[in-house]
């Protein structure tokens, strides 16, 4: 993939440059549906442009990776571009320093593609409230990531505080595999759960969120059992006739039982970054379901 | 018996007859699902416990098709847990042999990446029962092995049957399917058949065929698979004209000069001779594939994207579509001859492997059809189809009138020709606009551009295989891609007349091979001051 660097630059002039070098490949109108903007420092940079990318192959776009740099240092933006065969759309990398880091909304405002939804994803640390945060407020839809903080469960809960419509957090999409296989089980009939329990490794941050949605959804007590891990272990919720049970023990095939019927296997793996960036990206409209999740773990966590 | 036991009997009667009045809907169970919101748009539809039966699992749709999409749609969660397949052949095979013919095809041709813990899922559920159609026992094994799945897989009795081999085998296998009690099951759980083109050669044979299927299924349970309505691009047709604003408007008489829907195949009949010789390509491809894409650029809008709805709007327009009065004038029917295919020397059609020197089977057909009705009339809408043609496409053209008025000279708008709206189905699925345009430099020189909208450049690998669609669809019983035999009926009345008009007129026209048809289907479109878009 050709790659181009540009140092000490401006975003017009990255902009131009973007220009020409789709004209130069041939292609120059891409059906790119959204601009992506990622927000993270060196260490992450490597790994979720990648992710990025990997996503961009089913929602083609351009992908704005904003990497904070030194803030001592003087003013300057320097930007790498990548246009190519290996990418649908267009990423462009951009590192901030000096006081310019906390302006990067001058930079990726007039880089985003017109009239087309912007996305932003913090993939390690977020700000305080994603939607005030000066890129945050360039988007329509704000991805978090529970599971990067150092308190992962503290940080779930914190999520009602600053939730406007459009925040989302990948610990709730992990879940979804998980979610659609317990909704697939009641799509027979089930008596009145009891209660419930979900068993998981310590201080894992979709644990208290599948509790959450399920006793919000079924009216019963769900609790958060730690477990050996890896993540997600046992979900189990008990009826009248008997408990249904999704086991898990090796992060890949799990056990699925329920009342009069026999065990039966599924898989149930865990899904790498670009796939749950992929489905965060399919819609983007406001998940209440997640809301309703968030403010339940808030009402129920004990800090 | 005693009168104790028989009123036992009577209770349990009355209680199972209760139970069966109260069993609620598939349907009705799920929108009672408390984990279920409509607003929860990550879910995704699920199909229910089930066992899906194949048979003629050794044939090439099922290897290269049917077995990597239930692999695919396994690998996407979209599989219940216990889902089994049961194979149904005539060969000497135990489970792990069907295991491991599945196995060979899902490698080979599945979509998305082969899983261990995917394969390991849906290897525990295969089952294979070996024999012929004919054969009493083997179909007694199959309702046995059925029973015993159930219970020991939790597939709660409901089945599908696949039924993946020539129509000729249709009575045999519907009769034993009925004979052995499997095609009608208890109540609360449901038994779909799902049959593949041909629909019948004619309009009797149709009827003569659905005749079969509906002694023992209701229309409700049988699944016709016409796997053009499970492509993307096709569904897009209705996205396209019904979530948009920019085109219904101008989908009419007033704007539209004439449609044009193509599907060219480079390829010859291959080993299909058997099949092909007397039935041609208006048989094998007008009356299910064209029609329909028409019946869908065609119709009005429905009131919901329902099965109801949408059949009914498309039995409506197919209803609407006339004949031309003068067959021999807008109709063409071509045979390719030798000739150079993409740079390989090919035989003609008469000299392929299997077929007779003085067969008068057409592999072009094309046909100009009108709708009479107040969105349409006067509009032709061009249909052609062949084999051995230039290269593999098929599209919907819709091609509109010329501006009414231009003000600029003759000679500035030369090179202009009609704004076109194209629907490319395959390959490279998307959406072509061609308008015109002013040429750089200082004349005022107007010339066609095209602004595409190409869903293969990044949106196709994702997109899923018409079969892995419709196979979900089946399971879950959801009938709007599957056409209904009103509208098998409907396409053969509108073929027949044509059909026995062809009858007389001999052998067709010869064009070579690698070429865009006979002269007679460019002398047609002449005729009417057209010509067919060059692709």
């Amino acid at each position: 993939m050709p790659s181009f660097m540009l140092t000490d630059t401006t975003a017009s002039k990255i902009s131009s440059h973007l220009t020409h070098l789709r004209h130069q490949l041939g292609s120059p109108a891409v059906g790119m549906v959204l601009t992506l903007v990622v927000v993270c420092d060196e260490a992450s940079q490597y790994d979720a442009t990648r992710a990025a990318t990997e996503a961009a192959r089913a929602h083609p776009s351009r992908i704005l990776v904003v990497v904070m740099r030194d803030p001592a240092e003087p003013n300057r933006l320097d930007a790498e571009l990548r246009v190519g065969e290996t990418t649908p759309g267009e990423v462009v990398l951009l590192r901030l320093y000096g006081e310019l880091t906390r302006h990067a909304d001058s930079v990726v405002s007039p880089l985003l593609l017109t009239d087309t939804p912007v996305v932003a994803w913090w993939p390690k640390s977020c700000p305080e409230v994603p939607a005030k945060d000066p890129v945050g407020m360039l988007a329509q839809r704000r991805i978090l990531d529970a599971r990067a903080a150092p308190e992962r469960v503290q940080a779930i809960a914190g999520r009602a505080r600053s939730y406007t419509p459009g925040d989302t957090d990948l610990a709730w999409t992990r879940l979804t595999p998980w979610r659609s296989l317990l909704a697939a089980a009641f799509d027979q009939p089930v008596g009145k759960v009891k209660k419930g329990v979900v068993e998981a490794s310590p201080d894992h941050a979709s644990a208290p969120l599948l509790a959450a949605w399920l006793g919000e959804r079924l009216g019963a007590p769900v609790k958060v059992a730690e477990s050996g891990g890896p993540g997600l272990t046992c979900v189990r919720l008990t009826t009248a006739e008997g408990d249904i049970v999704i086991s898990r023990s090796d992060a890949r095939l799990a056990t699925f039982s329920r009342p009069g019927q026999p065990d039966r296997q599924v898989a149930l793996a865990r899904r790498p970054t670009e796939e749950l960036l992929a489905e965060e990206l399919r819609r983007l409209d406001p998940d209440e379901i997640y809301e309703a999740a968030i403010r339940r773990v808030a009402r129920t966590h004990k800090s | 018996m005693t009168q104790q036991e028989q009123g036992v009997q009577v209770e349990e009667a009355v209680a199972a007859a209760s139970a069966a009045a109260t069993a609620p809907t598939t349907e009705e169970r799920v929108a009672a699902n408390p984990l279920r919101d409509p607003r929860d748009k990550r879910l995704p539809r699920v199909a229910g416990p089930c066992v899906l039966v194949l048979f003629g699992v050794t044939g090439d749709l099922a290897r290269k098709k049917l077995l990597p999409a239930i692999y695919d749609l396994a690998n996407r969660g979209l599989l219940p847990p216990g889902f089994s397949l049961v194979g149904f052949a005539r060969r000497d095979w135990q489970d792990q042999d069907f295991a491991q013919l599945t196995y060979d095809a899902v490698k080979a041709n599945a979509r998305t990446p082969f899983r261990e813990e995917v394969w390991r899922q849906l290897s525990e559920g295969i089952f294979f029962c070996p024999g012929e159609f004919t054969d009493d026992g083997a179909f007694d094994a199959l309702a046995m092995m059925l029973a015993e799945i159930d219970e020991t897989r939790g597939t709660g009795g409901n089945y599908g049957f696949y039924l993946s081999v020539p129509p000729k085998f249709f009575p045999v296998v519907v009769e034993q399917l009925k004979r052995t009690g499997v095609a009608h099951g208890p109540a609360g759980s449901w038994r779909r058949v799902v049959i593949e083109k041909p629909f019948g050669h004619n309009l009797a044979s149709a009827r003569e065929l659905n005749a079969i299927t509906s002694a023992v299924f209701p229309e409700s349970s049988v699944f016709r698979i016409d796997h053009y309505l499970g492509k993307e691009t096709v569904q897009n047709i209705m996205a396209l004209r019904f979530a948009n604003n920019l085109f219904e408007p101008i989908w009419n008489r007033g704007y539209v000069d004439h449609v044009q829907i193509t599907m060219a195949e480079d390829i010859g009949i291959g080993g299909r001779a058997g099949y092909y010789d007397g039935i041609g390509a208006a048989r094998d491809v007008i009356q299910n594939h064209l029609l329909q894409l028409l019946a869908l650029v065609a119709m009005e809008d429905p009131t919901s994207f329902d099965a109801d709805a949408l059949r009914r709007e498309k039995e409506k327009v197919l209803r609407a579509v006339q004949l031309p009065h003068d067959l021999a004038r807008s109709t063409a029917r071509g045979r390719y001859a030798a000739g150079w295919q993409g740079g390989e020397p090919v035989v003609g059609y008469t000299e392929e492997e299997g077929i007779p020197a003085d067969s008068v089977t057409e592999t072009y057909a094309a046909i100009k059809l009108e709708i009479a009705n107040r969105r349409w009339a006067g509009v032709p809408f061009y249909l052609r189809t062949g084999k051995r043609l230039g290269r593999r496409v098929t599209e919907v053209a819709v091609v509109f009138q010329k501006a009414p008025h231009l003000p600029f000279s003759k000679d500035e708008t030369e090179i202009l020709g009609h704004n076109a709206l194209v629907i490319r189905v395959q390959p490279d699925e998307g959406v072509t606009v061609r308008f015109g345009s002013k040429v750089p430099g200082t004349a005022m020189e107007v010339r066609d551009v095209s602004m595409d909208f190409a869903y293969g450049e990044s949106f196709m690998e994702s997109s899923p295989e018409a079969y892995e669609r419709l196979l979900l669809d089946v399971l879950i019983g959801d009938p709007p891609l599957f056409p209904h035999q009103r509208e098998v009926e409907l396409s053969w009345k509108i073929l027949d007349p044509i059909e026995e008009f062809w009858a007389t007129q001999g052998p067709p026209e010869d064009y070579p091979a690698g070429t865009w048809g006979p002269a007679s289907a460019d002398e047609m479109m002449a005729r009417d001051g057209r010509v067919w878009r060059r692709l």
